[in-house]
């Protein structure tokens, strides 16, 4: 019998809503990439001497270094906070015959994201 | 009683596609005008469409209570059980109907579901035991709490809305699916079943749950609750957990 496939359109994510949210989260791995090897570049510069890395630390002062610091914070904020409200969906935890409510599983990941980073934040700025 | 019936009327276009039509068959959008009613869902405006003014118009459809499965569509771009789509949700505007995404379409709202059943079967969903007991030996026992691990997922009623929803269906249509892996886990988590090593055979092979990169939509318009995302995530764990123990763990602990 002759059946009819219907085409998916490279556009396909911009149909509804909740596919632009998802490639929106899928794209911020982009960011999270991109930070990383501008970390791994620091790293490098740090290993080339003090003159090399204070060169770098300057090059961040620039409008473009600071754009893409702010842009790529927002979208790493935004890359955690829609990976940490999916943990529920992956671990379960059950007590008997009741299922741990997901805001027990949720809270915990931000909690220790606010302890770690203060923990961090303390070891950066008291230098 | 107050009387629902009004003399407004809604527009309702509907994909239409015959496939016997001519060489090349190409779908296309019929307009019909029903009746606006308060308690009237989309397939009430279908039948409407059926008897009064197109007997041409094909759909699948049985319960009208959301117990078959057997009517879900593409409501507006969303899949929905026409049965639970109320028109006044939609009023004043239109309603497009189109034949649930990502299935090869037959006939105006009925689609192919050959691959689907095909899925399904391939997980063995079934209880599946390395030994049967003897009759004589009783039934297999289960507490309420090992009931309720499974529960969830063994709601499931087949509609396919998941497989509509789902973009990883769409560019891949040899993808497994979230319906069958939620069913896979059904009976991975009872536990009367010994079958899990079977079915890890096509769940965690190239086809099953790697491809699923967690739209999550399918949960999003399971009509009950089955969240086959969340379904497809655990066994993402459970296989990796498996992975440790052959390839890490050298004193065996395997499966």
């Amino acid at each position: 019998m002759k059946s009819y496939v219907r085409p998916m359109p490279t556009t396909w994510w911009l149909r509804r809503g909740s596919y632009v949210f998802f490639m929106l989260r899928e794209f911020t791995s982009v960011f999270i990439a991109a930070y990383l090897v501008l970390f791994l570049v620091m790293i490098h510069r740090l290993y080339q001497g003090q003159a090399a890395y204070e060169s770098f630390l300057e090059s961040l002062k620039s409008p473009l270094a600071i754009i893409f610091h702010i842009v790529a914070l927002a979208f790493a904020l935004f890359h955690t906070c829609t990976w940490f409200n999916l943990t529920p969906k992956a671990l379960v935890i059950r007590l008997g015959e009741e299922r741990l409510p997901p805001a027990a599983i949720i809270i915990p990941n931000y909690l220790a994201w606010i302890v770690i980073s203060v923990i961090i934040g303390w070891f950066v700025l008291k230098g | 009683m107050a009387n629902s019936t009004t003399n407004q009327s809604m527009r309702l276009e509907v994909f239409r596609f015959s496939p016997e039509e001519d060489q090349e068959p190409k779908p296309r959008f019929q307009t019909y005008e029903v009746p606006f009613r308060k308690d009237w869902v989309v397939l009430d405006a279908l039948n409407y469409v059926k008897d009064q003014m197109d007997g041409s118009l094909s759909f699948r459809w049985s319960c009208r209570m959301g117990v078959c499965g057997s009517c879900g569509m593409m409501i507006n771009g969303v899949p929905k059980l026409s049965c639970a789509a109320f028109l006044r949700d939609y009023y004043p505007n239109p309603i497009r109907v189109e034949p649930l995404a990502n299935f090869p379409v037959l006939r105006d709202l009925v689609f192919q579901l050959d691959s689907f059943i095909e899925k399904l079967k391939s997980i063995q969903p079934w209880i599946v035991r390395k030994e049967e007991k003897p009759i004589s030996e009783g039934e297999y026992l289960q507490t309420p709490a090992e009931h309720a691990r499974y529960k969830d997922f063994s709601m499931c009623i087949n509609c396919m809305l998941c497989y509509a929803a789902c973009p990883v269906v769409g560019l891949e249509p040899d993808f497994l699916g979230p319906a069958a892996i939620a069913l896979a886990q059904r009976y991975n988590f009872d536990s009367r079943d010994q079958g899990r090593a079977g079915r890890q055979e096509i769940v965690a092979s190239h086809e099953g749950i790697w491809q699923c990169t967690f739209v999550g939509e399918c949960s999003a318009v399971c009509p009950k609750h089955v969240d086959p995302a969340g379904a497809i995530q655990q066994a993402k764990v459970a296989s990796t957990v498996d992975w440790f123990k052959e390839v890490l763990w050298p004193w065996g602990a395997k499966r």
